[in-house]
């Protein structure tokens, strides 16, 4: 009976799997420019961001049009709902790789990034963001909840590379301006997490019609 | 979704109430089974495919299938806990349970006699009184500023949807308790849906009400409480924003978007 409904609901899967792989990319770009100190590679993940506000907006104007023409309701509408909640997480993800690739266009940091667990901090992120996406057009709760798990340890890392920061500074290992910058970045890769929760919490939504409870 | 629904506080009082009710005409069950309470100063939307039977259940509850031949009804509907097919006079019964159709359908008579008609036949017969009554009437049903000043034309001459308005009226004039509502705004255009539902939710300050309703958008838009009808069975029953956001029964969210039916 829906037929052009149903159509409409595969391009904006389509449309957010798109959304969440350029962040991924953006991601992956600014960390792999932060390894090699590569300014050239840190400009492309800084411009890519505005491929991400684009589909950002895209996405929003096919959610208006489905509301406003299908009127969705039950699972639907909060298959729509959540798509334009999970836009804004999104979209903040591709600030904070920007964020990430600005420092690696003014600061070498190789040193302190392969004596730090900010790749991996990076990789889990990454891969928050992946299996967020990908749980809601799978409609699938078991990723969701290991997106959660993930957090968990990126906030560890966190939490390690801060403690290792702050020894290096009370040693006068580490000068003032590269602490702050690296602990900066360990904090953005950490939101990057926090906002792959919050898709993970809408994908929830949208699957059980319920808020997760924490 | 509630917000902008007028608030009044919450009753738990049950209006009207069927119990195992079903309905035959000869050998076709039409309605099984069926359990529902309609909390009072509530309105209850009624929903489901053609042919499910939600129109048979809201002309059971005036008693409206009565002259249908072959039609069987066994279970029970209780009005304020009193049985409507066996403790009340039918006549007292459509006084106190009003019904408001598909189509509008004034008598092709002046405005002021449309309404009036019924309290005459329950024996009113001061003018005065009368013209309270009118007057009382319009205004509850947000027409009296159109039509005062043409109380005497015909009523046939009206738009639809203020026939439609007059209809309800002319329900309201005997002073009911329960308003039902079979597709009341399916023939009008949105400008005078919008003021019937507006009106509806004014009136369920007074009135328990309950509707049957195509259009989902209405059936969130005004009702507290939704039942999903399907072959004769009361698939789900419950708040109508659960029903619209959340239903429980495959069914139900199969039928509300849209995929099949």
């Amino acid at each position: 009976m829906r037929n052009r409904f149903d159509k409409e609901l595969v391009r904006l899967n389509d449309s957010m799997i798109e959304m969440g792989s350029l962040c991924e990319a953006a991601i992956d770009k600014a960390i792999k420019a932060l390894a090699a100190n590569d300014t050239d590679l840190a400009k492309e993940a800084m411009a890519d961001d505005a491929n991400i506000d684009e589909l950002e907006r895209d996405i929003e104007q096919q959610c208006y049009v489905m509301l406003l023409s299908q009127q969705p309701v039950a699972r639907d509408l909060r298959n729509v709902s959540a798509a334009l909640k999970m836009i804004t997480d999104m979209e903040r993800i591709g600030d904070q790789a920007t964020d990430i690739a600005e420092i690696a266009v003014t600061a070498d940091l190789t040193a302190e990034f392969h004596n730090l667990e900010l790749d991996t901090m990076a990789k889990m992120a990454s891969k928050m963001v992946n299996a967020a996406v990908d749980a809601y057009v799978q409609k699938d709760l078991n990723t969701v909840h290991t997106v959660y798990k993930q957090d968990d340890i990126v906030d560890q890392l966190f939490d390690k590379i801060s403690a290792h920061i702050i020894h290096r500074i009370e040693n006068k290992e580490i000068e003032g301006a590269k602490a702050v910058e690296v602990l900066m970045i360990a904090k953005y890769l950490e939101r990057i997490g926090d906002h792959a929760v919050n898709i993970g919490e809408w994908v929830e939504f949208s699957i059980t019609g319920e808020h997760p409870k924490n | 979704m509630e917000n902008y629904k007028v608030k009044k506080p919450v009753s738990t009082k049950v209006k009207m109430a069927s119990q195992n009710m079903n309905v035959y005409y000869g050998d076709f069950h039409a309605l099984k089974d069926i359990n529902l309470n309609f909390p009072e100063h509530e309105i209850t939307a009624l929903i489901g495919p053609s042919g499910c039977g939600k129109s048979t259940f809201l002309k059971s509850l005036n008693r409206m299938n009565d002259l249908v031949e072959g039609c069987k009804i066994t279970g029970s509907i209780k009005l304020d806990d009193v049985d409507i097919y066996k403790e009340i006079d039918v006549n007292i019964l459509r006084k106190r349970v009003g019904m408001v159709f598909q189509h509008p359908n004034p008598f092709p008579m002046s405005i002021y006699d449309n309404i009036a008609y019924g309290p005459r036949t329950h024996g009113i017969k001061n003018k005065a009184k009368l013209d309270d009554i009118v007057e009382d009437s319009l205004k509850k049903a947000a027409i009296w500023d159109e039509l005062k000043d043409r109380l005497k034309k015909n009523a046939l001459g009206l738009s639809g949807g203020q026939q439609q308005r007059l209809c309800i009226a002319r329900a309201l004039a005997v002073e009911p308790e329960v308003l039902l509502m079979d597709e009341a705004t399916s023939a009008l255009d949105p400008i005078s849906t919008g003021k019937i539902e507006d009106l509806a939710l004014e009136l369920k300050e007074k009135y328990t009400i309950i509707i049957v309703t195509h259009s989902m958008q209405q059936a969130t838009r005004i009702s507290d409480k939704t039942a999903f009808f399907l072959l004769g069975d009361m698939v789900e029953f419950g708040d109508t924003e659960q029903i619209f956001s959340n239903p429980r029964d495959e069914r139900t969210e199969r039928y509300v978007t849209g995929r099949f039916g």
